[in-house]
């Protein structure tokens, strides 16, 4: 039934080789460092590149549509197949950008839990980054190790939320649960044994021939560049630019604890693997500055807003106006009020932004998902020229890229 | 009869409409109000006309005319310190006034501030492309054409980026339906067999929730699946992947010497 010559589309190289003798190859889509579904196509002068083209949208599942067609609270669990790695940077960034909206004040415990979520979702990407990185450029080693310090975080993601990839457990005005017994006690562990491991990973990477032959001076952002460009997170602190959205634009309890922000000045990839490795640093200090927070906290978990929000289960199945409100905001959705937002985050890919256009009615006239991965890979086209070809991998790697992310 | 729609918005509806509900408005504040802003928008406002300005949630919003958005944002980016355009997309008034609306997202990383600069075209109408002044307007100018058809002058590279270079049609309208339009239902059909086999194959289900009886492929019924193609029939199928007395996978696991670990060493 199937003709051969059918799926010879006619964007395909058909000319490998010009006159010029420059070549032409396709990097990807099925590439394993390609790290998803990019397509670059590489215009190669001997090993050099000399021009790039990131073609992207092999992962697009049209998640601005969907949100147009979805109420509120519907869309949250589909922000989790954004940044699939960091889920809960995604559903924050989402129920933020509500909040905003709708004018809710979230309760204190409700916000410690948040940020502990959000710091452990970085650990888990950082951790994921440098695994997968160091996997692409020959580090084998690495990856196993990463992996199983990511495996206890991930559990620590199950213990709360019975989910280890696409959490979901954070939701507009709030979290659905208090943190299960146990679960302080287990992450202080965590805690206590991270900062060993990641000795271990600088032991075996900082001064390893290989990983700074393959990092030093290779995908080198000029801070202009990456202003222009729109970098952002550890893209844009790489390039000595300190901008880091916990500090600069405190949500949460992010003005109550202290931490810095790393910067690199050599704007180069090992840079950046410095600063990934300081950033991981920072958010264990974080999360232990958290962990007394969180026992001065009231029981309260979700806002109260009866307008928006549910009430708790507890008054739901005790009280026939909660019941009944309840029923009327998930059949039909919250209606917030008439206006637009635009709320930055900072995901630990960079700044996850929301644009939210509101025109009263229980689905969103317009959301636009600013996802940082999005604007790090329209760079490549100015980065990757002049590199060869064996950098190029290094620089896709170190962009941190994810496609869930970039393609929507 | 069937039930008239309207096409010109086919997107989720209430379906419920409370009478006695007022939608509130989120206050749209005077910039007087904003130092930093006051004087941006006097600025802005010796060399360009400004149809309108205020504050909404701490951000400045301005509205523009369409061919000032160049100039406006090279005097933005090189007399106010906004550095970063952090997002750049449009919205569908096509419904309600035929216009759509442009927005870009700025950042001044020295003044800790972020504003939008918006403005209305007509929806044949072109807009300069500002990839020269932000770069990162690049793709997002891309993304902003393939959802939804809008020109851009000038730009070095326009092209779809997510949507294949030949769909039909603009994604992000409100007259695009969610599931796809019937281009879309044979899109791959004729990509990959070709145009002839529309009978052979059928168009394509674009619906991920419907499920179909007598199709096994889709979990509809488990424990009845059938080969592809054969009727369907209320046989129960074997689903042990083990043969009777056969393979184990595991050869030399010994349940009694195994344990549960307590905790996590």
């Amino acid at each position: 039934m199937q003709k051969v010559n059918r799926l010879q589309p006619f964007f395909e190289n058909l000319v490998f080789e010009r006159d010029d003798n420059h070549m032409i190859i396709n990097f990807g889509p099925q590439h394993p460092s390609s790290h998803g579904q990019l397509r670059l196509i590489l215009e190669l002068d001997g090993e050099k590149v000399a021009k790039a083209v990131p073609d992207i949208g092999y992962l697009h599942r049209g998640m601005e549509k969907m949100a147009e067609n979805m109420i509120y609270n519907e869309f949250l669990p589909t922000t989790d197949r954004m940044d699939y790695i960091a889920s809960t940077s995604n559903n924050y960034g989402f129920a933020l950008a509500v909040e905003r909206l709708l004018d809710l004040d979230v309760p204190r415990r409700a916000k410690v839990i948040r940020m502990m979520l959000l710091e452990l979702s970085r650990i888990t990407s950082h951790l994921f980054w440098l695994a997968t990185h160091a996997l692409d450029v020959g580090a084998m080693t690495i990856f196993l190790y990463c992996f199983r310090e990511r495996e206890f975080a991930m559990d620590l993601f199950e213990d709360y939320c019975g989910a280890r990839l696409t959490h979901s457990a954070v939701r507009i005005g709030g979290v659905p649960l208090d943190l299960p017994k146990g679960w302080l006690e287990n992450l202080a562990k965590f805690l206590d044994k991270l900062p060993n491991d990641i000795a271990d990973y600088e032991g075996l990477l900082d001064q390893n021939r290989i990983w700074k032959m393959r990092l030093e001076d290779v995908g080198i952002i000029t801070p202009k560049m990456a202003q222009s460009w729109g970098c952002s997170g550890p893209m844009l602190r790489g390039s000595g630019i300190a901008w880091d959205l916990r500090k600069e634009e405190p949500y949460e309890l992010y003005d109550e604890v202290e931490f810095d922000v790393p910067v690199s000045e050599t704007c180069d990839s090992y840079g950046r693997y410095k600063l990934h490795m300081k950033e991981l640093r920072e958010s264990i200090k974080i999360l232990q500055q958290l962990i007394p927070m969180y026992k001065e906290t009231g029981p309260e978990l979700m806002a109260h807003a009866p307008s928006y929000i549910s009430a708790p289960k507890e008054q739901i199945m005790t009280q026939n106006y909660s019941l009944m409100q309840h029923f009327v905001l998930v059949t039909q959705g919250m209606r917030p009020p008439v206006g637009e937002v635009y709320v930055a985050t900072e995901s630990p890919k960079g700044e996850l932004g929301f644009y939210i256009n509101s025109q009263g009615d229980p689905y969103p006239y317009r959301l636009k998902l600013r996802a940082p991965s999005f604007w790090h890979t329209s760079i490549l086209q100015e980065l990757l020229v002049g590199t060869y070809l064996a950098d190029v991998v290094t620089i896709i790697g170190n962009a941190n890229i994810v496609f869930g992310e970039i393609d929507r | 009869m069937r039930k008239y729609f309207d096409k010109k918005n086919v997107q989720a509806k209430p379906y419920y409409t409370d009478r006695f509900h007022k939608v509130p408005h989120i206050p749209k504040e005077d910039i007087a109000t904003d130092e930093v802003f006051a004087k941006d928008v006097k600025d802005l406002e010796s060399s360009f006309f400004i149809k309108e300005a205020y504050i909404q949630k701490g951000q400045l919003v301005i509205y523009i005319n369409p061919k000032d958005n160049v100039e406006v944002l090279k005097f933005l980016r090189d007399k106010l310190s906004y550095n970063f355009l952090s997002e750049h997309s449009a919205i569908d008034w096509l419904a309600k006034s035929g216009e759509f609306e442009i927005f870009y997202q700025l950042l001044s990383t020295s003044k800790h501030k972020r504003m939008r600069v918006k403005f209305f075209i007509k929806e044949k109408e072109e807009i300069k492309t500002v990839s020269n002044i932000y770069k990162s307007a690049d793709w997002a100018e891309r993304e902003m054409y393939d959802m939804f058809g809008i020109c851009i002058v000038g730009h070095h590279y326009m092209k779809r980026i997510l949507m294949p270079d030949d769909w039909y049609d603009h994604p992000l309208r409100k007259t695009y339906p969610l599931h796809g339009d019937e281009a879309a239902q044979w899109y791959e059909v004729d990509k990959i067999f070709g145009k002839e086999y529309r009978d052979v194959i059928g168009p394509e289900e674009r619906d991920s929730a419907k499920i179909v009886q007598e199709d096994t492929y889709n979990f509809s019924r488990i424990k009845h699946e059938v080969p592809f193609g054969a009727p369907y029939s209320d046989e129960q199928t074997q689903t042990d992947y083990q043969e009777e007395g056969g393979i184990v996978i595991v050869k030399k696991l010994k349940k009694s010497e195994s344990k549960i670990l307590k905790e996590r060493r």
